[in-house]
């Protein structure tokens, strides 16, 4: 994972990790923070749940999340769950 | 809901809500699961399954004290090792089934979260089998196994769970609920996010699974009936009845509950049983036996006796019977009320009757399958094909096992070829969606993807056409033993008959049968086909214009296959290839039907079409089918040289609004296009050539084959909403067909030509493409403009040109007719016009209103109107579309 900022890069291999680091951005973040999940190709329950605590996170500090390059796959599964309402999503 | 909600405390409720939660999100990333992935996690929950076959069936015996643990661990090897047999090729991800030549593809979608219940009955086994299922095919199930099996169900779940995960499954795919109440039942059945419920119980579990309003499978109880048929393998039938009935001491709903047995075999069939191992209980013995394993107040058998051994239940009965007693067979003299042991029984007493007859025995059958056995299981022993086949139409059963055991022959895979389950499906009998062996398929939502398919085109044509002057000589080599001239009367005085005579061969006898220079009524028609039998025709010349042509074709259809019924044949279709009602193939004799045309407009030589006038109901009708086509044509000028003005610009007209039509039409093909585009070309440069001066032979003769070249593209292309116009108006008002069309062309042209209120389906055409069409037309005649609009616009105006020069009034007010007298007509004009079939094949699909607008455009007469605006440039890519 590699940071630049507010916007961050997840890493495929380290997914859960990586949505650790963005909890700790959330923190010094203004407005948005930017989670480029181009590399991520799968997520598994773990990182389902990362996600769904930083979601409830950001809403607390009314700050949005901007996930950018989330394959469909992944979408899918954000919109069974029903997260996709919580994050914005970049092309 | 809010009961059930009221009725939980809000830790259960928080603990239920989790194990949904738990599923969602497995269920979830279980969609990111390719095939392969899914097929590497099954195959090792099957050997873990197998493995602990025995473990889970000792277990399943301690706790619920039903069955025998050797029967419950085949079942638990079963469940898995037959179920992975009949999957692991199975395709449950993405595309799972192609159907290339049909353009279709079914993919799969999973259903999310499954609700399970297991029974008491076969609890690991069931469990095993739905753990397979839901994986491959990548859902996640909370299970509710019956309280009285619910460590054996538990831990059944926690093996299949364990070697799933460890594989690959998401976590949280399998939970089990510990310990519940019907509350947390009700609860998750309701619960928004579980997508399926497959309830596999009793009765009461299965009806509340139906009852929540969610999709379910809900497989109950059976009452399976067993026929065993005097021609039966008796040996075969006695030891598959015992091996299905006593395993796993009757648990499987699908076990035989009562055998019903011819009167011929009946006493030797009882021996054998006895032989065998079973007891046979006298009358007292089966009256006490009722009473003590059925309860009286339901009907339904006792739980104490569910899945104990024969023994054990004479024991509870007080039979006294040998210790090594399999089962207890039990005569009975009927079904229903009264005779409490022709219920299901899930323990090893069978009910047995003694059949008079096969009708006494299929009776009794349905009686026992409509005992609380619809749609589950029937049974039948006969080497009888017929008494099988009227047995397997008589039982409502999704299962009826032939020759072989009930139970294990219902599990499938075993003793047939059926697909391996532990979850019946009984129909709608049943209360169920499905008859099917429950298998993979049903867990899944199947998507059906499919493409666009191009419809199979044709072009007809009849066999043989002779054209140019002279083209009569052809007769000559049509030998014919009585050929009968059918024709009106001015054919005869203007001489073309004696024309037409000259070319028969001498040695044909010649018969003239001259009817009303009108259209054909059925009256006429039959009398021409007195006249085909009174000279037992083999030829019929048909000479004359669209009216004698078509009564010839109708008269040979009616010589040919009398039965026709005329009035059937002219059913409304809407595609010719699926229409209801199909034309006689059967001939009771055959003519061969040469047509001559002696105008230039119908092209009725070429038509498979033909109208009838229905005086009696004031209606015309139209036959339609390729067999009216005539077998030869004959298009030769000489019969049109003397063609009055008028009816030669009427005609004309006529045969240039078939090849407009045709060429816009949404059956329109590069077969159609070529004779359309032809013929417009043609009539065009030869039409008012034709009028202005009739003895021209060059125009006689192109536009008399423009008329026939128009008609074989309509014959394949159809009309349009042209026709049906001109058919409703010319009705009304008694003007000519060619002159009716001709007032309403302009209008459809302009009306076709722009961006349509309603598209009309076409699959074989990409885009709407009439204007484009026009413009085509327009080049071809080289009318100018640059844009589609322009040279749409450019034809509207050529076509007014044509019309203007052949004398056509411009408009239906010069006709004589008033507007109010119009306006009255209005309302039966576009009613009749919308009925009509001709528009069916028009580019758009014209509303009411505007059907009524197109009337009020031919009555104010001829003028310019707005064309559709189109994209430019035309490219080839676009004419390539039809």
């Amino acid at each position: 994972m590699t940071r630049n900022g507010e916007w961050l890069e997840i890493d495929g291999e380290r997914v859960v990790q990586g949505l650790q680091a963005a909890r700790e951005a959330l923190d010094s973040a203004h407005s948005d923070v930017v989670l480029d999940f181009s590399a991520v190709h799968r997520i598994d329950p773990n990182a389902l749940r990362a996600m769904e605590e930083l979601a409830g996170l950001a809403d607390g500090k009314a700050v949005k999340v901007v996930l950018r390059g989330v394959n469909v796959d992944i979408y899918k599964v954000l919109k069974l769950v029903k997260l996709t309402s919580r994050f914005s999503f970049l092309a | 809901m809010a009961e059930i909600v009221a009725s939980l405390s809000e830790e259960r409720i928080a603990y239920l809500e989790g194990l949904v939660s738990q599923a969602r999100t497995a269920a979830a990333i279980f969609t990111q699961y390719t095939q392969e992935d899914v097929d590497r996690i099954v195959k090792p929950m099957v050997l873990a399954g197998l493995e602990q076959a025995q473990y889970l069936a000792r277990l399943a015996i301690e706790e619920t004290r039903l069955g025998v643990v050797e029967d419950k661990a085949l079942k638990n090897m079963v469940a898995t090792e037959f179920v992975y047999n009949y999957v692991k090729d199975k395709r449950t991800v993405g595309t799972i089934r192609e159907f290339p030549e049909r353009g279709v593809v079914e993919v799969a979608e999973p259903i999310g979260v499954i609700f399970s219940l297991t029974p008491i009955t076969n609890p690991t086994s069931t469990v095993l089998f739905k753990c397979i299922m839901a994986i491959k095919t990548r859902n996640a199930v909370i299970f509710s196994p019956h309280p009285s099996a619910g460590h054996c169900c538990y831990e059944a779940v926690r093996i299949m769970y364990e070697a799933a995960v460890k594989h690959g499954a998401p976590e949280g795919v399998f939970t089990c609920l510990e310990s519940h109440s019907l509350q947390d039942n009700a609860y998750l059945m309701r619960h928004k996010d579980v997508g399926l419920i497959d309830a596999t119980g009793g009765p009461g579990m299965v009806k509340a699974a139906y009852s929540s309003g969610k999709p379910a499978l809900g497989v109950g109880p059976g009452n399976t009936p067993v026929y065993l048929e005097k021609t039966a393998d008796l040996n075969m039938a006695v030891v598959d009845i015992i091996t299905s009935k006593t395993f796993d001491n009757g648990t499987i709903c699908a076990s035989e509950q009562t055998v019903v047995i011819d009167d011929e075999i009946y006493d030797s069939v009882l021996q054998k049983f006895s032989d065998l191992g079973a007891h046979i209980c006298n009358e007292k013995e089966t009256e006490l036996l009722g009473r003590t394993v059925i309860d009286p107040k339901t009907g339904y058998m006792q739980p104490m006796a569910v899945g104990q051994k024969a023994t054990d239940i004479a024991r509870m009965v007080g039979l006294s019977v040998k210790p090594n007693t399999k089962l207890l067979i039990a005569p009975i003299q009927g079904v229903g009320q009264g005779y409490p042991l022709s219920v299901e029984k899930l323990f090893p007493v069978l009910a047995v009757y003694r059949a008079k007859s096969v009708n006494e025995a299929l009776t009794v059958c349905v009686d026992v399958n409509h005992a609380g056995g619809i749609g589950h299981t029937a049974s039948i022993f006969s080497r009888n094909d017929q008494i099988i086949q009227k047995f397997s139409e008589l039982m409502n059963a999704g299962r009826i096992i032939v020759n072989s055991p009930g139970s294990i022959g219902a599990l499938g895979g075993v003793y047939n070829d059926m697909v391996p389950t532990f979850s019946f499906g009984c129909g709608t009998g049943g209360g169920n969606s499905t008859t099917d062996n429950v298998n993979v398929y049903n867990y899944l939502n199947i998507k059906r993807v499919a493409r666009r398919t191009q419809a199979h085109m044709w072009f007809r044509v009849p066999n043989q056409i002779y054209f140019n002057m002279n083209a009569v000589e052809n007769l000559r080599q049509f030998a014919s033993r009585s050929t009968v001239i059918i024709t009106n009367p001015a054919m005869e005085q203007i001489g073309h008959v004696d024309t037409v005579r000259r070319h028969i061969p001498p040695e044909t006898l010649v018969h003239v049968s001259v009817i009303p220079d009108a259209e054909p009524e059925v009256k006429v028609v039959m009398q021409g086909v007195e006249a085909l039998n009174f000279y037992k025709a083999d030829q019929i010349i048909a000479l004359g214009g669209g009216s004698v042509i078509d009564a010839a074709k109708i008269m040979k259809l009616k010589y040919e296959s009398p039965e026709a019924d005329l009035e059937e044949l002219a059913a409304p279709f809407l595609d010719l290839r699926k229409r209801v009602v199909q034309y006689p193939t059967e001939k009771v004799t055959q003519a061969r039907l040469i047509a001559i045309s002696t105008t230039s407009g119908t092209g009725s030589e070429v038509t498979p079409f033909a109208v009838l006038l229905d005086k009696e109901h004031g209606r015309k009708v139209t036959l339609a089918d390729y067999s009216l086509s005539p077998d030869v044509a004959i298009v030769d000028p000489q019969f049109v040289m003397s063609m009055p003005k008028g009816l030669t610009a009427d005609t004309g007209v006529d045969c240039l609004t078939h090849a407009l039509e045709a060429g816009v039409s949404i059956f329109a093909s590069p077969y159609t296009d070529s004779n359309a585009m032809q013929a417009i070309r043609m009539v065009f440069k030869f039409l008012p050539i034709a009028y202005e001066h009739p003895q021209d032979e060059e125009a006689r003769t192109m536009m008399h084959n423009a008329a026939c070249i128009a008609a074989i593209a309509f014959s394949n292309a159809s009309v349009g909403v042209n026709h049906a116009l001109a058919h409703a108006f010319g009705a009304r008002f008694g003007v000519a067909h060619g002159r009716a069309n001709a007032l309403m062309l302009p209008h459809v042209i302009a009306f076709n030509a722009g961006v349509p209120t309603k598209f009309m389906p076409s699959p074989n055409q990409r885009g709407y493409i009439a204007h484009k069409k026009y413009a085509m037309v327009a080049d071809l005649l080289g009318l100018g403009g640059k844009t589609i609009e322009e040279k749409v616009k450019s034809l509207v105006a050529a076509t007014e040109r044509l019309l203007d020069r052949l004398a056509i009034p411009r408009s239906i007010a010069e006709l004589g007719i008033s507007k109010e007298e119009f306006e009255r007509a209005m309302p039966e004009l576009v009613k009749i016009a919308f009925d009509d079939p001709s528009w069916r094949s028009n580019p758009r699909m014209p509303l009411l209103s505007e059907l009524a607008e197109l009337f009020w455009s031919a009555y104010r007469g001829r003028s310019l109107p707005t064309v559709a605006k189109a994209s430019q440039p035309q490219t080839a890519e676009e004419w390539s579309c039809v």
